[in-house]
């Protein structure tokens, strides 16, 4: 929150209009996402010109005020109420902070036409008891009748609400930070505070010694003050601290704050009466504690930073201080800490603490050590100034800051070339100037001192082109397209295979689903086929996403679960993703359920989804990828699966997933699955070429044996195509029989086999030789019996 | 000489079909007149009798009497067979009106829709299109993007972490950049896009996933300047959006490029005037981009002195969200068949 009004002090913004000024602040760079003014509509100051007892009420007021074109009456009820008085009124219209809008209205019998007002009715106060008892709010006898009583008493407010990028929040998060950026934006000056004060000739070197001993504090600088008087801050430090959301405590607190939100910079105030002579800053010892400002018992660890006072601890550095030197309304004499610690090391201090103060979000961000020192003598200003303070000579320091320079030599060409953009060398110089960045100018090269303060910009071109790119204004940028060759690109590597299987899968009809890859322990382990296991989280957000995925079957199965819900029937579904197992190995899996029909109008009879349809896809997959002939399917055995109705696939005989219907204890309806890896699949697919048809003509017979019930075909098929030698084309299924006719155990399978060849016309003798030689074999071979022809 | 005769089964035979009404009849009436005692056949009989100078006349005339019967008697019989068939094919007739057989093909995911989409503008532009692991180091994640471990930058992203700090799911898919600028060795220029699946820890509800996909996309070859980014990202919202979106910069930050910027397109809803989508500012951001910081070019091998290139990234989800009109994030990944069918197929503009 910056509050308009404060940053005045420090940059003269008086001509601009807020809201424009805040519309340039965002375009470059420093997003304003709110701006929130304490105008009040409908306030006039008034003078009561008669005031009355209420009729009917023994500590209502009936008043006329006159509010400069006209009198009204007003029924109040503040103590203070009374004839001659200059006030402030709230007309019907005005809206006050909570959305309390002023209406016309009767109280008890009387009418009241607005509203006579406290200042902490219109949010300029806090609401304090004292406050409430104080009533209304008088005005001085010069207020003049009929103008808008929050501009006369210099209360208008404008803040801006800013979100900011992390590397701009520790610069822009103070008022004379943020006065830099606008005085960048409009091309101006920053003055800063007065910071002088007079020193005592006592010596802060006599009473105390500074001691460091540790490599997270650089840097630390203290000042002592004597004989303060503990009260009350003045008005404008409360009234800026309530508008930046601080609540005011007494001076000696407000100004630490104050001082803060000035230059980013906290500094810690311990009561030297109950500190002594020492300060040790060192690591904490474990399981050493404290009792910091809240009440709060803290448990330290080696990690964290403690300022101590010798002995124990008194302050976990930059976080919060310690309730054994704490400030209170007797202290007379205090030690002022301006430092520098380890912006890592308080974060992960205030994280595992849970401490998040105004400090340690501060210092976690980083400061600048130039505003040490500053920080310190402003405050030790304002101590002099309002706290009655004086000021110890000297101050004791420890200073192991690495105060290398940042330089960026440049010629201008390369940050237009950065931003596709044409500014001479002398408006880069007018641009550096705004951005108040020290540079010398050789040869046609820039070399750029980037200022402390500007802690995120590191030492490259890039980050001068950044800087003169958003004042120039991103808006100015032209489009333009790079200027490379012209090529096509390509999916490259499995991102090929995945889209190639991704688009076929959908052309046979089945959706593309995407689903989580972290699931439950439980889900893990269903259609657990393979006996994976998995990589579980060390820190899950919830048992539910706690569990890298080895398989895709239970996902999707839940897929299929949530549309059956929604009595969807017909679900085709496939998803291809990337799995991992324990050992880290990346597969990459293609997975489909299918259940339902897949062809159907819903009035004849529908081409359900059964275990062959899957079969067919897979298999189309396969061909597709250019394996056929290499793949076979062995009858598989899980218990997931219906131990009848489920194979595993084999390439080259090597297994690389498997098909089958869900076991019907898992699911009662027919939902049939496949999961294929995809890894095993990647190998360029065949050029397309064309091939002539045969133009001799085929010759097709058909064959029927009677064989076991437990042969599988693929053995028949196999034997067939073993003894059909050259000529035989194809073998086909196209009849399977079992039923009445044949015993129990038996079953009937006819075949049809197609006969070719590239040279010759066949002739019957020589497709019947083979034929019968097939016959004979088959017979021979399974014992089976040549159903008739 | 039997020119009575010849008279009277003409008249006959002219009148011989007026009273036939079915194919029985008429077959019937053929073995009357033509067959083989039929009193056509019959008649010719008769030539014999004819003297030789009258036996021409009486073949002509008799041929005639053949022809016109023959002749009626095809008419009649086509309309016979005709009648039989139209009422076959009447009989036959369906309720054209019932429900068809559904065929269809699959729809891709809606996300993968959109990715499909992004994908082939790029493509067309010369980018490849590559994919890298979801376990990813920390190397590649974090410290080769100029992250090093302890930068508040980390924090802000909420990485699940699966070994220590070293091995997580990826947070970003700017990794893909480091990969791919490995493998080019500082030697090639690299056009490409990565869309995948990234992890942030986020409670999963309408606007946040733990689980979302980013389109991040790098280009790097020599003098390539942020108008240049500007340009690119023009082709795809334009291509996503329509002609008329304009594109906006806004500076912002990013630890891996340098100018950093945040791209804002003008509302496709309200053209500026104001609407929920927009949140009334006309503006909607869509990704985030900038200038490839020169550390991390040398990091991963190019010379900065030599190479420039820029990076960005848009949120899948976010893109699709707006150009569907999807209000639940989770939609992408329950995938209810209802709603994500209509998308199997090509958006004809």
């Amino acid at each position: 929150m910056i509050s308009l009004e404060w940053v005045q002090d420090y940059i003269d913004i008086s001509d601009q209009d807020l809201r424009e000024l805040a519309v340039k602040i965002t375009k470059a760079g420093i997003n304003i996402e709110k701006i929130i003014s304490n105008d009040i509509k409908n306030l006039v100051i008034g003078e009561i010109v008669k005031c009355e007892n209420h009729p009917d009420s023994d500590h209502l007021h009936v008043c006329d005020v006159n509010i400069g074109n006209k009198v009204i009456q007003i029924v109040c009820g503040a103590p203070n109420v009374r004839d001659g008085l200059k006030v402030i009124v709230s007309l019907p219209g005005a809206i006050l902070p909570g959305n309390f809008e002023i209406k016309k209205s009767k109280i008890r019998g009387v009418e009241s036409n607005g509203m006579i007002c406290a200042l902490f009715e219109l949010g300029l106060e806090e609401k304090t008891e004292e406050n409430y008892n104080k009533g209304i709010h008088e005005l001085d006898s010069e207020a003049p009748v009929g103008e808008d009583p929050i501009k006369y008493l210099g209360l208008n407010q404008t803040l801006y609400e800013l979100d900011i990028h992390k590397h701009r929040n520790n610069d822009c998060y103070y008022h004379i930070g943020f006065a830099y950026e606008i005085g960048a934006i409009l091309n101006r000056k920053v003055i800063l505070p007065k910071d002088d004060y007079k020193e005592d000739k006592d010596s802060i070197k006599k009473y105390f010694e500074l001691k460091v001993e540790t490599d997270k504090c650089p840097y630390y600088l203290a000042k002592m003050v004597k004989n303060i008087t503990i009260k009350e801050s003045p008005e404008f430090i409360k009234k800026r601290l309530i508008a930046a959301g601080m609540r005011p405590i007494n001076n000696v607190v407000d100004i630490s704050n104050y001082v803060m939100l000035e230059y980013g910079q906290p500094t810690h105030f311990f009561d030297k009466d109950k500190l002594g002579n020492k300060i040790l800053v060192r690591n904490a010892k474990d399981n050493e504690s404290v009792i910091t400002l809240d009440g709060k018992k803290r448990v330290l660890n080696s990690n964290d930073i403690v300022i101590t006072d010798g002995n124990k601890p008194v302050c976990i550095a930059g976080i919060m201080g310690g309730e054994n030197t704490e400030v209170d309304e007797n202290t007379k004499t205090i030690l002022i800490e301006s430092a520098i610690f380890d912006a890592v090391s308080i974060r992960n201090t205030a994280n595992r603490l849970d401490l998040k103060s105004e400090a340690s979000i501060r210092y976690g961000k980083g400061l600048n050590y130039e505003y040490t020192e500053k920080a310190i003598n402003r405050a030790c200003h304002l101590l002099e100034k309002y706290a009655d303070a004086t000021i110890l000579s000297d101050s004791v320091n420890y200073d192991k800051i690495d105060k290398t320079l940042k330089h960026v030599i440049f010629k201008s060409e390369e940050v237009n070339k950065i931003l596709g953009i044409n500014i001479s060398e002398d408006d880069m110089k007018v641009e550096l100037n705004r951005l108040g960045f020290d540079f010398t100018l050789n040869d046609d090269k820039f070399d750029v001192i980037i200022p402390n303060r500007r802690l995120d910009i590191d030492p490259y071109v890039n980050d001068i082109a950044e800087e003169i790119g958003r004042l120039y204004g991103y808006h100015n940028l032209v489009s333009t397209l790079p200027k490379v060759g012209i090529r096509r690109g390509k999916y490259i590597g499995d991102v090929k295979y995945r889209k190639i299987i991704s688009k076929r899968l959908r052309s046979l009809g089945l959706n593309e689903v995407k689903s989580y890859t972290l699931v439950s322990p439980n889900m893990a382990n269903s259609f657990n086929y393979r006996n994976k296991s998995q990589i579980a989280l060390p820190n899950p957000m919830s048992i539910d996403k706690s569990v890298i995925r080895t398989t895709l079957l239970p996902s999707l199965y839940n897929v299929y679960q949530y549309n059956k819900s929604r009595k969807i029937n017909d679900v085709l579904i496939y998803e291809i993703s990337k799995t991992y197992d324990k050992d880290y190995n990346e597969e990459s899996l293609i997975s489909g359920l299918l259940t339902g029909n897949y062809l159907s109008n819903g009035w004849t009879i529908p081409t359900k989804v059964d275990f062959y349809l899957v079969k067919g896809i897979v298999e189309d997959i396969l061909n597709y990828m250019g394996f056929k002939n290499r793949y076979s399917f062995e009858r598989l055995n899980d218990s997931n699966f219906h131990p009848g109705i489920s194979a595993k696939v084999l390439l080259d005989k090597k297994e690389i997933g498997i098909i089958g219907r869900i076991h019907p204890k898992i699911s009662k309806d027919e939902v049939y699955v496949f999961e294929i890896s995809l890894n095993e699949l990647m190998k360029s697919v065949k050029a397309l070429k064309f091939k002539a048809a045969n133009i001799y003509p085929s010759m097709e017979k058909d064959m029927a044996f009677i064989i076991d019930k437990n042969l599988e075909s693929i053995n028949i098929v196999n034997e067939i195509k073993k003894l059909g030698g050259k000529i035989l084309k194809e073998v086909n299924v196209f009849d399977v029989y079992m039923g009445d006719k044949l015993d129990n155990d038996k079953k009937s399978i006819a075949y049809n086999l197609l006969f070719e060849d590239d040279s010759k016309t066949l002739t019957e003798d020589e497709v019947m030789k083979v034929f019968n030689n097939i016959i004979e074999g088959i017979e021979k071979k399974f014992n089976a019996i040549l159903r008739d022809k | 000489m039997y020119n009575k005769e010849l008279q009277n089964l003409l008249e006959e035979v002219n009148k011989c079909f007026e009273n036939i009404n079915s194919l029985k009849d008429l077959e019937e009436l053929h073995t009357f007149y033509m067959g083989k005692n039929g009193k056509i056949t019959q008649i010719n009989q008769l030539i014999k009798e004819v003297p030789n100078e009258e036996k021409r006349e009486f073949g002509m005339k008799v041929n005639e009497i053949r022809t016109i019967f023959n002749e009626s008697y095809e008419n009649k019989k086509n309309s016979f067979l005709d009648e039989e068939l139209n009422k076959k094919l009447i009989n036959e007739a369906i309720d054209i009106t019932l429900p068809a057989t559904k065929i269809s093909i699959g729809a891709p995911n809606i996300l993968e829709k959109l990715i499909e989409t992004v994908e082939e503008v790029f493509m067309s532009m010369g980018y490849d299109v590559v994919d890298g692991p979801e376990i990813e180091e920390d190397k590649f994640n974090f410290e080769m993007l100029n992250i090093p471990k302890g930068h508040p930058a980390r924090d802000a992203q909420d990485t699940f972490y699966i070994e220590g700090e070293e091995l997580l799911l990826r947070s970003q898919t700017s990794p893909v950049q480091v990969r791919t600028m490995l493998e080019g060795k500082g030697e090639v220029p690299i056009r490409m896009i990565c869309p995948g699946k990234t992890y942030r820890r986020d409670d999963d509800d309408a606007t946040h996933s733990h689980q979302f996909m980013q389109i991040e996309g790098l280009l790097v070859d020599k003098n390539i300047s942020l108008s240049d980014l500007k340009g690119t990202i023009d082709v795809i919202v334009k291509k996503l959006f329509g002609e008329s979106i304009e594109t906006r910069f806004r500076p912002s930050y990013y630890q891996f490029t340098e100018p950093s910027v945040e791209v804002d397109i003008s509302c496709f809803n309200c053209k500026g005037e104001g609407c929920n989508i927009c949140k009334n500012t006309g503006w909607i951001t869509v990704a985030g981009a900038g200038v490839v910081h020169p550390n991390v070019l040398k990091m991963s091998g190019y010379d900065p002195e030599e190479w420039s290139g820029f990076a960005f990234g848009f949120g899948a989800e976010r893109m699709a969200m707006l150009k569907y009109g999807i209000n639940d994030i989770r939609a992408f990944y329950n995938t209810d068949l209802r709603e994500s069918r209509p998308f199997d197929r090509e958006e004809v503009e």
